[in-house]
């Protein structure tokens, strides 16, 4: 792997033992993003590239980025998954112009020279390679072989496509963790079927977004949906777990109590509502469907650095993160349901679909709390946040005022970037 | 079937209806914007690729009156964003369909967002597709798709286009 050698920046975390401090300056800091491009998303990181339906044949293709990479994760003739570098490796050039498709001949070719690549990146053509008439041409020597496009290593873990740039990188599980493994497993329950992408564009920093999915304290204090409406949620369960500091999962549980008192209110059409309040003129769109074998309501688990994975009621969804500045990101949320999912299922999970996503009635906020630290930041690089909810300690909570995660996250980000 | 052959009167009414809609929702009338749509009613805005792939996914999708109210609802009590004004320029309506009861009309819109730092910009920009049917004399939406080419939906959307 070529990469520039970087000086890791100048930080000062006023906190050094204990996380509870993060200088404002790793969220703005063009030579802090270049280091994270480099030490993270480049390093020993596995990052989420597809979903395996998305690729359903042979010469299916798709582009995307591993940080602000590009990349095209393609389904090649022996049937395999691959992926690379989206970037010619005559010139430069970009090679796939499209989001998606199916290269009928399986191959991929550079528009500017018609360097033509197979779905593994290797070079198969080389127009003129011996000249013209006798003149001009390639080297004899040169070898194709040695110019393949750079590589991605992927994995297919449960039907998700993640890919790595590092040979360092452990293997999927290893890298996840026991909770995060868990809940691929239980959320991958039955194979999936994408429904639909959502794109938004966020004027943060990409970090600001993965601490708010870390972030329980700040649901129901941001978040005024279920309050305005009276919604019952009281003696929720919950809380974050951490593994290996950069991973976590946020979840909700229902109590039985709840839920026998939330069809109460179902089928008389009430709700308990405190005075003050609004009530929903359409109730349906909180009607759910119970389809795990679980009271988990609501499950946030995230893969650092570029996978937020949600179960929120009957929602479901891959929520990429892709960093494009140190102030600006980009997320891209993939919508799925389950390929035996009925008639009724579907259609309630393409309801609640409003409580989600960009214009979600729940957490449209989030991009919005992220625009708002951002601004606010300019110029006082050595300030710093206060992370000291729940103490001061990192990992794990079995309730939902904590930072616990957030100052986990943030001491796997110092191992990894070495600052 | 285009435009050509439409009643002229219904052509107006029509164009008074799109207008009529645009304005409600600029001049932040926004409790009066679902009396636009009949009881029971589609209304969702869908990003143009996942329509092209035939997926379903909307970022707003809505079925009822009373889903369009409580979109209205949670925008003035609940959700959290800042100050933002819109403005609807729309264009080429055409009808391919209007035998009276039901029209079905095709047109361009772009909506600018201005928030308070005072600078507008290119918001959401697609086409409107929509069922009009008549109740009690009057048109009104029975679906209302907009379907968006700004697939890159910058921070949030909590105001209906």
């Amino acid at each position: 792997m070529n990469m520039n050698v970087i000086t890791p920046p100048h930080l000062k975390w006023p906190a050094d033992a204990d996380y509870t401090a993060v200088p404002y300056s790793v969220f703005n800091s063009r030579e802090v993003y270049d280091l994270e491009q480099a030490k993270i998303h480049n390093g020993p990181t596995w990052n989420y590239l597809s979903t395996e339906a998305e690729l359903p044949e042979k010469g299916s293709f798709k582009s995307t980025y591993i940080g602000d990479t590009p990349v095209v994760v393609t389904r090649g003739q022996d049937n395999e998954i691959y992926a690379w570098v989206n970037r010619c490796a005559h010139r430069g050039a970009e090679i796939c112009r499209e989001r998606h498709g199916k290269s009928e001949d399986g191959a991929y070719t550079c528009v500017y020279h018609q360097w033509a690549f197979d779905a593994k990146g290797d070079l198969r053509g080389v127009p003129f390679q011996r000249g013209l008439a006798g003149k001009g041409g390639m080297p004899k020597d040169f070898d194709k072989e040695q110019h393949s496009l750079r590589k991605v290593r992927v994995v297919n873990h449960l039907g998700v496509i993640f890919g790595t740039f590092s040979d360092e990188t452990p293997d999927i599980e290893s890298y996840m963790g026991e909770d995060i493994a868990y809940h691929f497993k239980r959320i991958l329950k039955a194979p999936i079927e994408v429904i639909g992408h959502t794109r938004q564009y966020i004027a943060g920093n990409w970090k600001f977004y993965s601490e708010n999915t870390k972030d329980p304290y700040h649901a129901s204090l941001l978040h005024l949906f279920h309050p305005t409406f009276g919604i019952y949620r009281a003696s929720l369960g919950g809380g974050s777990l951490v593994n290996n500091d950069v991973h976590s999962v946020l979840w909700v549980e229902n109590s039985k109590e709840d839920e026998s008192k939330l069809s109460d209110a179902k089928s008389d059409n009430t709700r308990t509502y405190q005075e003050g309040t609004y009530q929903l003129a359409d109730m349906s769109l909180l009607a759910g469907a119970k389809e795990f074998d679980d009271d988990t309501s609501t499950v946030i688990f995230s893969l650092f650095p570029s996978l937020v994975v949600h179960q929120i009621q009957n929602t479901l969804a891959f929520r990429q993160i892709l960093p494009k500045n140190e102030n600006e990101f980009e997320l891209v949320w993939t919508f799925f349901g389950y390929t035996d999912d009925t008639e009724e299922l579907r259609n309630i999970r393409l309801k609640q679909l409003n409580l989600v996503g960009p214009a979600g009635l729940i957490s449209m906020e989030d991009g919005e709390s992220t625009e708002l630290c951002q601004k606010a930041i300019v110029r006082d690089g050595n300030y710093s946040n206060v992370l000291e909810m729940g103490g001061v300690g990192t990992g794990t909570d079995d309730h939902f005022v904590t930072e616990g995660a957030i100052r986990s996250l943030w001491k796997g980000y110092r191992k990894l970037m070495d600052v | 079937m285009t435009n050509t052959g439409v009643d002229l009167e219904l052509k107006n009414e029509v164009d008074e209806l799109l207008n009529a809609y645009i304005q409600c929702i600029d001049d932040d009338d926004l409790e009066r914007w679902p009396d636009f749509f009949t009881e029971k009613c589609l209304y969702q805005v869908i990003p143009r690729e996942n329509h092209e792939m035939g997926l379903p996914t909307a970022v707003m999708w809505c079925d009822s009156h009373g889903m369009l109210q409580d979109r209205i609802t949670a925008l003035r009590h609940a959700n959290v964003y800042q100050v933002q004004w819109y403005r609807h320029v729309t264009s080429n309506p055409v009808i391919s369909t209007g035998d009276g009861d039901t029209i079905k009309v095709q047109s361009n819109y772009a909506v600018f967002k201005t928030c308070n730092d005072g600078e507008s910009t290119v918001y959401n920009v697609g086409r409107y597709v929509d069922v009009i049917v008549r109740e009690n004399g009057v048109l009104k939406f029975k679906e209302r798709t907009a379907i968006y080419d700004t697939h890159r939906i910058t921070t949030l959307m909590v105001i209906p286009i």
